[in-house]
């Protein structure tokens, strides 16, 4: 069933448009800073963006600042909102649940389903971006060219080996593939109360714009440290020295959380829902 | 094959299904006949596991369901309201991916399989257009290929012959009699009664949840009492059978009679020449009519 499930992913075209577009984001803010040249106030704009304008090995992690708050999060409600309830508006699924597929097993190959279009969105992203921030800004002082990436330097000013980079952009990769798996649980769980697959994304995208909004917000800093969103950006946390682990670890502490509980809900919801439509 | 005993759903507050006591047995062609909205749709889908029941117990191939139900799921073919596929992939791909997912057949025989069943239903021939591009009847011809991809021993269908056109419907009830003849149970629901009449051998007449009727064909058939007499003389036969005659049309006449036996005696030996003498039947559709109340889509006026 797995394999039944990636091979829908990618016989969609959307699978590609939407990692089309993820690209073409970071694609477009760097050609405004390779022509222009401005680099965002420090502490406004995206993070790394100022960093990439002296070195483009960087931009990969420029990117990912720039589409993890809202681009990716947005699609990854939209796949998993599908999920089930795209399944159901198209009469697939009780054809799949009679085939027979077991509930569970459907539901797994589902979450496998979104974790690969995470993995192979990020991935697309961290190498376009690559390439973009090495065509468009260089490699920084060294000119040694593109086998051999230079050191860069990390936001506090300490150079990393290269090693030491690709070490800490799989780390990045993990953590972002782990907030999004929350994202997906709480579409994928929607997705299995409703038929309609624009009802589950936007059902998600509510829970997780109303988290923004929250994190933001002094008055409610009781429960700050429970809210979905509050520890996405702890990645860049990645590119300190030392890396600063406590919110990384409490972000990917939250995100499981969110997961086993809302994906344990899409599951007793699943396995004893009537496929009525 | 089937058995319900006691088989009620409710959604909320209506009772779609009702106490129904199903019998499907091996080697039928069993025809579920039912105004819209009697409950049948819910019925099939409780069969299949889909649709939990509130109460009562369903026996499939001779397993509980839905307690075992994957374990007869595999023998079952079946088509639940409507066919469904990715409008994106074309229709042998659906199949394929159909077919890769659930259990039991190797990954070799696939295309073959695929191919037999498109052959079957009369799609050998569809290239690689996408599902969207499909007609109605196309489409229903793929979810019919896809019952029968594992070749099964009961076949469930919920309205198979929605949407073809008459050579169509022919075609599928030619293979659906056909495949009965290789030994599948065929378990169809359908308000159509001409598909039902020209296919079934048994019939279940559901109403409102409940299942109103369950026989043999032939049994429910059964002889109104008239006899239909053709002559070339009318006029002397309407002398003769004086007040028994119900109706009269050309050289047709319906008698309230018995016996045609003694009624041909009686006419032969008047000198009134028959050309024809048959016993009225009760028609299938009034078979149903009988036994339902009211048209579930018809809404009357509140009072």
């Amino acid at each position: 069933m797995i394999r039944v499930e990636l091979a829908k992913l990618f016989r969609r075209p959307r699978t590609y448009v939407i990692a089309g577009l993820l690209c073409a984001l970071p694609f477009t803010v760097a050609v405004f800073l390779a022509t222009t040249r401005i680099p965002p106030p420090p502490g406004q704009g995206g993070a790394f963006l100022s960093a990439v304008l002296s070195n483009g090995t960087l931009y990969p992690a420029a990117a990912m600042a720039l589409v993890l708050p809202v681009f990716l999060p947005v699609s990854v409600a939209v796949l998993a909102g599908d999920s089930v309830a795209g399944e159901a508006s198209t009469g697939t699924l009780r054809y799949l649940l009679i085939r027979p597929v077991g509930r569970s097993r459907l539901l797994v190959a589902k979450l496998v389903s979104l974790v690969t279009f995470v993995l192979f969105a990020i991935m697309t992203v961290l190498i376009t971006s690559y390439v973009t921030g090495l065509v468009l800004f260089g490699v920084g002082t060294s000119a040694a060219g593109v086998t051999l990436p230079p050191d860069v330097t990390s936001l506090s000013g300490v150079t990393i080996s290269p090693a030491g980079l690709v070490l800490r952009l799989l780390g990045t990769v993990a953590y972002i593939v782990i907030s999004m798996l929350g994202v997906a649980a709480i579409a994928l769980f929607l997705s299995t109360v409703t038929d309609s697959a624009l009802g589950a994304a936007m059902g998600a995208l509510a829970v997780l714009v109303t988290s923004q909004v929250l994190v933001t917000l002094d008055a409610a800093a009781a429960i700050r440290p429970y809210l979905p969103t509050r520890y996405w950006l702890a990645w860049v946390d990645f590119f300190r020295e030392p890396v600063l682990w406590r919110d990384i670890e409490r972000g990917a502490g939250i995100q499981l959380v969110y997961l086993v509980v809302l994906l344990g809900a899409a599951w007793a919801n699943f396995l004893t829902k009537d496929i009525a439509n | 094959m089937i058995t319900t005993r006691d088989l009620t759903k409710r959604f909320g507050r209506t009772v779609a299904v009702d106490g129904v006591d199903l019998h499907v047995r091996e080697g039928d062609r069993y025809g579920l006949l039912g105004p819209n909205g009697s409950g049948k749709t819910t019925l099939v889908r409780m069969l299949l596991g889909l649709v939990f029941a509130t109460r009562g117990e369903i026996e499939v191939l001779g397993q509980p369901v839905p307690k075992r139900v994957r374990e007869v799921l595999p023998s079952i073919g079946a088509m639940v309201e409507g066919p469904g596929a990715y409008p994106n992939l074309s229709g042998r791909t659906n199949l394929a991916l159909f077919d890769a997912a659930g259990p039991g057949g190797s990954r070799r025989d696939r295309r073959k399989r695929v191919d037999e069943a498109l052959e079957r239903v009369g799609l050998a021939g569809i290239d690689r257009r996408p599902v969207r591009a499909y007609s109605l009847g196309m489409r229903q011809r793929l979810g019919l290929a896809g019952a029968l991809l594992r070749t099964p021993r009961l076949l469930i269908l919920d309205e198979p012959t929605n949407g073809l056109d008459p050579r169509g419907i022919r075609e599928i009830r030619d293979l659906l009699a056909e495949l009965n003849g290789e030994g599948a149970t065929v378990f169809l629901s359908s308000h159509l009664l001409a598909e039902v009449d020209a296919l079934c051998t048994r019939v279940g007449v559901m109403d409102r949840g409940r299942l109103v009727v369950q026989d043999e064909l032939d049994d429910l058939r059964t002889p109104t009492g008239r006899v239909t007499v053709g002559t070339p003389t009318p006029e002397r036969a309407l002398a003769l059978l004086d007040g028994r005659v119900e109706n009269h049309q050309g050289q047709f006449l319906t008698v309230r009679h018995d016996d045609p036996g003694t009624l041909n005696a009686e006419l032969v030996a008047a000198g009134v020449t028959v050309t024809a003498l048959a016993v009225e039947r009760r028609t299938l559709e009034q078979v149903v009519l009988d036994a339902t109340t009211t048209s579930a889509d018809r809404v009357e006026a509140g009072r």
